[in-house]
């Protein structure tokens, strides 16, 4: 309890003098979520969207995967990521390994099926209310896609939110394929790892409640922006 | 929506990645980092060297694989055998010896082993595995790890059963499996002295030579990943091993204790 206390005296401490460190790694948490996140949703919205749609051959059989994809392990996308982007691996050539890109690339691999998922669940009743308007209209494929990701936005942004959420939140991918290194691709859940590892718990917990606190902050914001819970508008 | 605002903001973040300045990667052992000493020497070799060496803070054995597969320019661990297996096999150019401290068994205060005073390192070990008393061990391939199953083989004895809790983990959150269990633990004097979780955990052994700790550097091999940056390894063990860094590491006290004594030679 006593540690609990303490940790929220240093988050508050570290907070508020805007302590140099914790700006830095809370700056690059953000630019690799957020990141992650856009690109995510720019493949999984789309993708959701398809299969409420199209009626293909084993539709059952690719819906049943990607919600098991949802609950992926962090650690063995890190563990695949890495021995893809490690210079014995077959992309060493790039050079990504320990990089920020390799975060980010394994993020995207964890939420891309998540947002994909929500978004299929979402377009798929909303789809049933538009059937029978977009197929008199003679719409084309994409027409369709498009007008139920513009009308089911807000659904969607829960989806990309919930996406954000898991990639903010994520240390065991992230600590292979980043490496954690001081000033380069140290983040607040690698951070939290490595205080924890020190014993410094009240340093780590600080360190928690920045997270949790930038992870509510970003659900504000986004919901500002897109004007959702406002007035009379759902 | 105010999508414009939205993706100023995300450039605005994008912006804030780091800038490249020389860089190498270095992986090292866990003491080295959690000691504090890296906190110390890094910034000196920024200003001295123009070097950003960039630390991959795991154990020993991953170390040694992140060398052989050319992720990083240079590492810096402590299992002798396994730094000459890395050498001969032609991953690392060579080897050289940059500094040591030692080994101490950690264990409850209460000594419900009696290991304190223990004649040798080998007698403490068979004094806990005698009294059954709960072990924890880092299982994790590093360098602390091999040093340990040595000790056990040089005590005869097979560290089996309930009382030998293998958490396979860094030394940190080794010690703090041991900190909750009140369990005995061997760690490096540097990585206990900086740990700020001890609970009823205190030092109990210390001292017999064969825990001694070698700290040895060794660049990665370029004619085996033509892509290392055999330069900047090259100028960064030239500066471990010369005056600047023999008395910031023989300086650095935590709480009044010296936790490295520097010994590499001239070459």
């Amino acid at each position: 309890m006593n540690d609990i206390l303490q940790g929220l005296a240093e988050a508050a401490r570290l907070t508020v003098t805007l302590d140099a460190t914790l700006v830095d790694i809370t700056l690059r948490s953000l630019q690799v979520s957020l990141t992650a996140t856009v690109i995510a949703a720019a493949i999984g919205l789309p993708f959701g969207a398809l299969l409420a749609i199209n009626r293909f051959p084993r539709r059952r059989l690719v819906i049943a995967i990607l919600n098991a994809l949802m609950g992926l392990p962090p650690v063995v996308v890190g563990l695949l990521v890495y021995i893809m982007l490690s210079r014995a691996g077959p992309l060493g050539v790039l050079g990504l390994l320990f990089t920020p890109t390799a975060m980010i690339i394994a993020q995207v691999i964890i939420i891309t099926p998540l947002i994909a998922s929500i978004a299929h669940q979402a377009m798929r009743d909303l789809w049933a209310d538009y059937h029978d308007l977009l197929i008199s209209l003679h719409t084309t494929k994409r027409q369709r896609i498009r007008a139920l990701l513009w009308d089911g936005r807000r659904a969607l942004l829960t989806a990309a939110l919930a996406g954000f959420g898991r990639a903010i939140g994520e240390v065991g991918a992230i600590m292979i394929v980043g490496g954690n290194i001081d000033n380069v691709t140290r983040v607040l859940t690698t951070a939290i790892a490595l205080e924890t590892g020190k014993g410094d718990f009240g340093l780590a917990l600080a360190l928690g409640f920045v997270l949790i606190a930038l992870a509510i902050l970003v659900n504000l914001v986004m919901h500002v922006l897109s004007r959702t819970e406002r007035d009379s508008r759902w | 929506m105010k999508l414009k605002a939205l993706f100023a903001a995300l450039a605005a973040v994008w912006m804030a990645s780091s800038a490249l300045a020389e860089d190498m990667k270095m992986a090292v052992t866990t003491s080295f980092a959690n000691s504090g000493l890296a906190d110390v020497l890094l910034p000196q070799i920024a200003e001295d060297t123009g070097i950003e060496v960039h630390l991959l803070i795991v154990g020993t054995g991953q170390a040694l694989r992140l060398g052989q597969a050319g992720d990083v320019d240079a590492v810096l661990v402590h299992a002798r055998a396994a730094e000459e297996a890395f050498v001969a096999e032609g991953s690392g150019t060579h080897r050289r010896e940059i500094m040591y401290n030692d080994f101490v068994v950690i264990g409850p205060a209460a000594d419900p082993a009696k290991i304190a005073g223990s004649g040798s390192a080998a007698d403490a070990l068979r004094a806990i595995e005698g009294a059954k008393a709960a072990f924890v061990s880092r299982g994790d391939d590093s360098g602390t790890h091999k040093k340990e199953l040595s000790l056990w083989a040089s005590a005869d004895v097979a560290p089996e059963g309930d009382w030998y809790r293998a958490v396979g983990a860094g030394m940190g959150a080794a010690l703090n499996t041991a900190s909750g269990m009140n369990a005995y633990i061997l760690s490096d004097r540097a990585s206990w002295l900086k740990f700020g979780n001890k609970g009823d955990l205190a030092l109990l052994y210390a001292g017999d030579p064969v825990l001694f700790n070698q700290y040895a550097y060794m660049p990665v091999n370029p004619a085996k990943h033509p892509h290392v940056n055999i330069d900047a390894a090259t100028k960064l063990e030239a500066w471990l091993t010369g005056d600047t860094a023999h008395k910031l590491i023989d300086d650095y006290r935590i709480n009044g204790e010296k936790l490295f004594t520097f010994n590499a030679t001239a070459q």
